[in-house]
């Protein structure tokens, strides 16, 4: 197959899978609602800062504490993943074998679910981030047009190294019954060094410069930072995240190969 | 040249075994034991292409098994295998694209999506153009008395529309072999016929190689010329449905209508007295011993009609498992 058709034919899954999934995700039309709502842990984290600030010497001012919530909301909504739980159930249950008998790596099915979903969220988060204009209309700012647009790639790299990440732990399913321990043990990490809980910024100098080369920050606070205008080292940010990103592709195609040599396809 | 090869083909699973009890449970969480079960041991059987060949064994007999090791899906212990030219487990996208499998248990489709959208995406993964996809559509929902059928939620499908639906999301993209693991199960006698003449007129229409598991007898007559017969992960029997009553059922059922009332004794001596009811009788008698014992009784006694059967297919087959006959 030449270049030109595997591209076209490449174009054509991708829709297809896309098209299929965003109705798949649209049909939970009341669940999306309570989906987007149960991130909202930045925007309670918001309350506290902010609240905080005012009574205390921080790195941010109580205005820039709501500004930063605000995008951790945002990001958070955009990198959520989910796809170790629907996984782990596919090789348990065994209903992995339908997914490995077509010509395409299942992964693209989990990978375009999430993709799918995000679009059928965006109306909910664009109503909370409305909410939230009216409730801290003081807080609301216009970032410059280059740091939107670099957000942007940011939060879709973000999102995949957070996807990549956690497609790894899935494919443990292949050794142990529940996968979905191993996330939950991560999450501890993710939660306190992502910047979800508080910026990095206000951690210790020292501490804040060691996490800074783990994946947690660029699952949340790189992105975040770009779009705040926060100090970071930009060069030095994405090559560790493309660092971690590719260190995680090879160990979870490492991890898939040898997976598949345990599958026994239980319950089908 | 065969489409399908097994040579020698076995599968060892490691079972974690645990004793019954609170101490068996706190064993089993310190130090877990794992016991080796071997589910296929060295089957080895050829299919030409175009062959409908049923696969008949008891639940755990290695049947779904070894339809997963020539499928790709489950990594052999030891043996060859070779499907329509390929080594399964590799999956390559080439060999992918000649089979398919069809699990009655299971489904591929989206539940809450109407199948035509499963559908869009199995074409765009088998690089069908839209037009040869919505042919082929038209052409197997006709086949499978589906029209109309595929716009609604497949949740809201019953059993035997869902499982046809299945089916045609299997053969979208035409696969020259194709296995089906019970593709039947629980689905009413009307249903039951449909799918089994579907399977026959795509077979003849496209000369695709079956090989199919089924617990309903009346799938294997209805399809199969050849069977596989597996017991205990073992191959015991590779011929005709007719060479497999020969082989394991040494008697011939002779039922009987008398002009009079005889007794289990005086009858006993031509053969088995299966049934004995007031002027009828059902004897079974040795298949070498047929001709002879049937003179004999048209001789002794007054006999009104008599009609001479093979013993159904499931009974031989059942009384072969539960015995471990081979």
């Amino acid at each position: 197959m030449s270049d030109g058709k595997g591209l076209m034919q490449a174009t054509r899954v991708a829709r297809s899978l896309l098209s299929v999934y965003y109705a798949y995700m649209v049909e939970y039309r009341a669940e999306l609602l309570f989906w987007v709502l149960s991130g909202s842990l930045p925007l309670i984290l918001l309350g506290v800062w902010t609240t905080a600030s005012e009574g205390g010497q921080f790195a941010l001012s109580s205005i820039e504490f709501a500004r930063y919530f605000l995008a951790v909301f945002l990001t958070r909504q955009f990198t959520v993943v989910w796809v170790i739980w629907d996984f782990e159930k596919e090789v348990v249950e065994g209903t992995l074998s339908f997914r490995l008998l077509q010509p395409l790596d299942p992964g693209w099915h989990h990978f375009s679910t999430h993709f799918a979903e995000r679009g059928a969220r965006i109306p909910f988060i664009f109503a909370l981030v409305g909410l939230f204009a009216l409730l801290y209309p003081q807080a609301l700012w216009a970032p410059e047009l280059w740091r939107l647009g670099l957000y942007i790639v940011t939060l879709l790299i973000a999102f995949s190294l957070r996807f990549l990440v956690q497609y790894t732990f899935a494919m443990f399913a292949f050794w142990i019954e529940r996968a979905t321990a191993i996330e939950q043990f991560w999450f501890l990490f993710y939660l306190f060094l992502s910047g979800m809980v508080a910026p990095l910024n206000v951690f210790p100098e020292g501490i804040a410069q060691a996490v800074m080369w783990t994946p947690f920050p660029y699952l949340i606070y790189f992105p975040v930072a770009i779009l705040l205008g926060l100090e970071i080292n930009l060069v030095q940010g994405f090559c560790v995240m493309l660092g971690w990103f590719a260190l995680f592709w090879l160990a979870n195609r490492w991890l898939w190969k040898q997976g598949l040599k345990r599958y026994s396809g239980m319950g089908a | 040249m065969p489409i399908i090869q097994a040579h020698n083909l076995t599968k060892v699973y490691p079972i974690a075994f645990k004793q019954p009890g609170f101490r068996g449970t706190v064993q089993h969480f310190f130090r877990r034991e794992y016991k080796n079960i071997e589910a296929v041991k060295g089957v080895s059987f050829e299919l030409e292409p175009g062959e409908i060949v049923g696969f008949l064994g008891p639940n755990g007999a290695g049947k779904t098994t070894t339809l997963k090791m020539l499928t790709g899906l489950v990594h052999p212990s030891s043996g060859e295998t070779r499907v329509a030219g390929h080594v399964p487990f590799r999956r390559e996208p080439a060999f992918l694209r000649r089979i398919s499998l069809v699990m009655g248990q299971k489904q591929q489709l989206i539940w809450d999506l109407p199948a035509r959208d499963s559908l869009k995406i199995n074409a765009a993964i088998y690089g069908l153009t839209e037009t040869e996809a919505q042919q082929r559509i038209g052409e197997l929902s006709e086949m499978l008395f589906l029209n109309g059928k595929l716009e609604q939620p497949v949740r809201k499908l019953s059993l035997g529309e869902r499982m046809k639906a299945e089916l045609l999301a299997a053969l979208l993209h035409h696969p020259e072999v194709l296995f089906l693991d019970e593709p039947t199960l629980g689905l009413d006698v009307n249903a039951q016929v449909a799918v089994r003449n579907f399977l026959k007129e795509y077979n003849a229409h496209y000369q695709a190689t079956l090989l199919l598991t089924s617990h309903y007898m009346a799938d294997i007559t209805a399809l199969c010329d050849r069977v596989l017969l597996i017991h205990q992960g073992m191959l015991i029997y590779d011929g005709s449905l007719d060479g497999l009553l020969e082989k394991f059922s040494p008697c011939r059922a002779v039922q009987l209508d008398f002009s009079q009332v005889y007794t289990r004794e005086q009858l006993l001596v031509y053969g088995q007295v299966e049934s004995l009811e007031g002027q009828s009788a059902r004897l079974l008698v040795d298949r070498d011993k047929l001709t002879e014992t049937v003179s004999r009784l048209l001789a002794d006694l007054d006999v009104v009609d008599l009609s001479v059967t093979d013993p159904p297919v499931e009974e031989v087959i059942g009384q072969v498992f539960l015995e471990g006959a081979v």
